[in-house]
């Protein structure tokens, strides 16, 4: 789906928004519109894309664990390699520069791991525009290094205390904030969620990942590859790397953060487990109770820890066009000390969800195949949580 | 005509406007909602506003936030909700509407939920993230069972008004600041002005009704003054609520709605 028409991928998506924020919704959605193909616009981004982010990033064969695992060809999409250490830059980019374009003064986003809120510092920094950043007061503790990081770019973080103090709660906050501040403020939203336009904007800047993908395996097999794989939370990395392949013959999997078990209610599985509703401006499907009342998460990972999904995700899992599976909390931490330790590769909690599934494919798979898999962020960020987690479970 | 419409309609004939309060049914508990809706009736409201909790109110400032919480965790659910409502209605029959976000609504399905509702005896939906754009659905089910009150802002546009007033019924809601409920900042020019032109673009088809950040008898007057045809106040009488002692809350209800009551009329 090329540019939803009213905003709707099938039946979801859409705008339910507070009337305040109409007029900035309107105004977002002519100005992308007007940009996204302006030639001086698209020089600019890649310019920064190539010399300030390091695009393009590396495919890399992962000769050791294709070769532990004993079936197809690994290849990790290193998005780990970018400026800040994730495929967030990608968006902050494209937004900044287009607020920027817009005359926009004050930048407000949200951040769940602190991977897009120090994409954003570092990008509006670049751009000389000021950013404020919320964050659960939850994620704030358990990603500490990205919150000093952000303090050190010169950005404001909000701590959210209200709710699960999780990406929810700091999405909530931004969108008071922005209708409290409507008429000089462009909101920067990291993930493929939120009311149209967001969900396709924040999709094509990321596509710079699948596109890149599609040409470097034509490169190295002549073909698009056997099998893609990304992890899913709001979705960004995974509707970047998915979409321009969603029209080739590539199997595509989705992985969500199943926690704790997709049992135990201790997960953000929303695919997989969620029902549809409305939050954030979309119509998605959603963690809920019996009443629609938004229920609490759990994720090892805070990027992953949300209890909604971009609504295009949502439209190709309704339309079978990619499965979405999940992996739990153990495996994820067994996934990321396999890469760590016999790639020297470290990976950030969230693609670590990517890696368990990779895993699980390459085992059943042929020596022929081809496996992608975008590897979102570094994990550096995570060392703490790690090394939290196997104390906890006795296995260090 | 619905119980809305009726009660404009008296209040005009009587040369006054509306006072529409809003309360957080549920909080601080299950068993002070009905002592507070017989405070607001005995002080002389026109039109009640019964929140229903949600868990992620994005328009809504911390005093509203806040009580959603204590509801959701008082245990409000859409049955006792209804109860509630039901038994209201044995004592009144001051108009009532719910207001909510739009996911309760949807999940349990429109035509459902609002035909349960208006069993239980509401009168329309207020719905503060359910854009225009979104809201066929909502409004098929909503028709000739209750009114659909929209929301419009300052910043509205002159076309947007026209057409957010075609779907309106009731009253339209005119946000009066730019921000959450319960923020306050004084009366802004801006808010003047808008409701000059809301009053321009509709001529007079439909009441206008004022929210946000509107709290003492001093705000009523001036917007009751500016040209608003109702009021609406919240936040203020949840905190009200929140400090007063469970023995005196119909009592300080009472006086602080007569307070507010007495700059409605003309």
């Amino acid at each position: 789906m090329k540019y939803p028409k009213n905003g709707r991928f099938g039946e979801f998506g859409g705008k339910y928004i507070p009337e305040t924020l109409v007029p900035a919704i309107e105004e977002l959605e002519e100005n992308y519109i007007k940009f996204k193909n302006d030639k001086k616009f698209k020089k600019e981004l890649d310019y920064y894309l190539k010399v300030f982010a390091g695009r393009p990033t590396p495919l890399y064969y992962a000769k050791n664990l294709s070769e532990k695992l004993g079936g197809g060809k690994i290849y990790l999409k290193r998005e780990d390699l970018l400026h800040g250490g994730a495929h967030k830059i990608n968006n902050t980019l494209g937004q900044a520069l287009l607020a920027k374009k817009m005359n926009k003064k004050r930048i407000i986003a949200e951040t769940g791991a602190g991977q897009h809120g120090v994409a954003t510092a570092m990008a509006c920094a670049a751009l000389g525009m000021k950013a404020e950043v919320y964050m659960g007061y939850r994620d704030m503790i358990r990603q500490k290094q990205n919150v000093l990081r952000m303090n050190m770019l010169g950005c404001k973080v909000h701590p959210v205390k209200s709710g699960s103090k999780t990406l929810k709660d700091a999405i909530n906050e931004a969108i008071r904030d922005w209708i409290t501040n409507v008429e000089n403020t462009y909101y920067l939203l990291g993930s493929a969620v939120g009311p149209h336009p967001y969900p396709v904007m924040v999709r094509d800047f990321q596509s710079v990942i699948g596109n890149e993908i599609k040409s470097q395996m034509k490169k190295i097999n002549n073909k698009a590859p056997d099998t893609v794989i990304a992890c899913v939370g709001g979705g960004s990395n995974a509707i970047g790397t998915f979409y321009p392949l969603v029209d080739s013959n590539s199997e595509i999997i989705g992985v969500e953060a199943a926690g704790q078990g997709l049992k135990s209610k201790m997960h953000s599985a929303t695919l997989s487990a969620g029902s549809k509703g409305v939050l954030h401006g979309m119509m998605t499907y959603l963690l809920q109770d019996s009443e629609g009342q938004i229920t609490e998460t759990h994720s090892i990972s805070a990027g992953l820890d949300y209890p909604g999904v971009g609504p295009e995700h949502s439209y190709y899992k309704d339309t079978k066009r990619i499965k979405y599976h999940s992996a739990t909390d153990a495996e994820v931490v067994d996934a990321f000390l396999m890469l760590t330790r016999i790639e020297g590769i470290i990976p950030a909690l969230e693609s670590s969800h990517a890696i368990a599934e990779a895993i699980k494919v390459a085992r059943k798979s042929k020596k022929s195949e081809s496996i992608v898999v975008t590897l979102s962020g570094r994990g550096d960020k995570d060392i703490e949580e790690v090394q939290n987690y196997l104390r906890e479970h006795d296995k260090n | 005509m619905t119980r809305i419409k009726e009660k404009f309609a008296e209040l005009q004939a009587k040369n006054q406007k509306a006072l529409i309060s809003y309360i957080m049914v549920g909080f601080p508990n299950e068993k002070a909602t009905l002592p507070i809706v017989r405070g607001l009736v005995k002080g002389g409201v026109d039109i009640i506003e019964l929140g229903f909790p949600f868990s992620d109110p994005l328009a809504d400032g911390p005093v509203i936030q806040n009580a959603s919480t204590i509801s959701l965790e008082n245990g409000t659910n859409i049955v006792k909700f209804f109860s509630i409502v039901k038994k209201i209605r044995k004592e009144t029959d001051i108009p009532l509407i719910l207001m909510t976000y739009t996911n309760i609504l949807y999940h349990k399905g429109y035509g459902k939920f609002i035909s349960e509702a208006k069993k239980a005896g509401i009168d329309g939906f207020i719905l503060p993230d359910m854009s225009i754009e979104e809201s066929k659905e909502y409004l098929q089910a909503a028709k000739n069972k209750a009114d659909t009150i929209f929301l419009i802002s300052p910043n509205t546009s002159k076309t947007r008004i026209q057409k957010i007033t075609k779907v309106s019924s009731g009253f339209l809601y005119l946000v009066a600041v730019f921000g959450t409920t319960g923020v306050k900042t004084g009366i802004k020019k801006y808010t003047l002005d808008a409701i000059k032109q809301v009053k321009k673009q509709t001529k007079g088809k439909i009441p206008i009704g004022i929210g946000f950040g509107v709290s003492t008898p001093e705000d009523v007057r001036k917007y009751i003054k500016a040209g608003a045809d109702a009021v609406i106040v919240g936040s203020a009488y949840l905190k009200l609520i929140e400090k007063t002692p469970q023995n005196q809350l119909e009592s300080k209800i009472i006086s602080f709605t007569k307070s507010l009551k007495k700059q409605t009329i003309l």
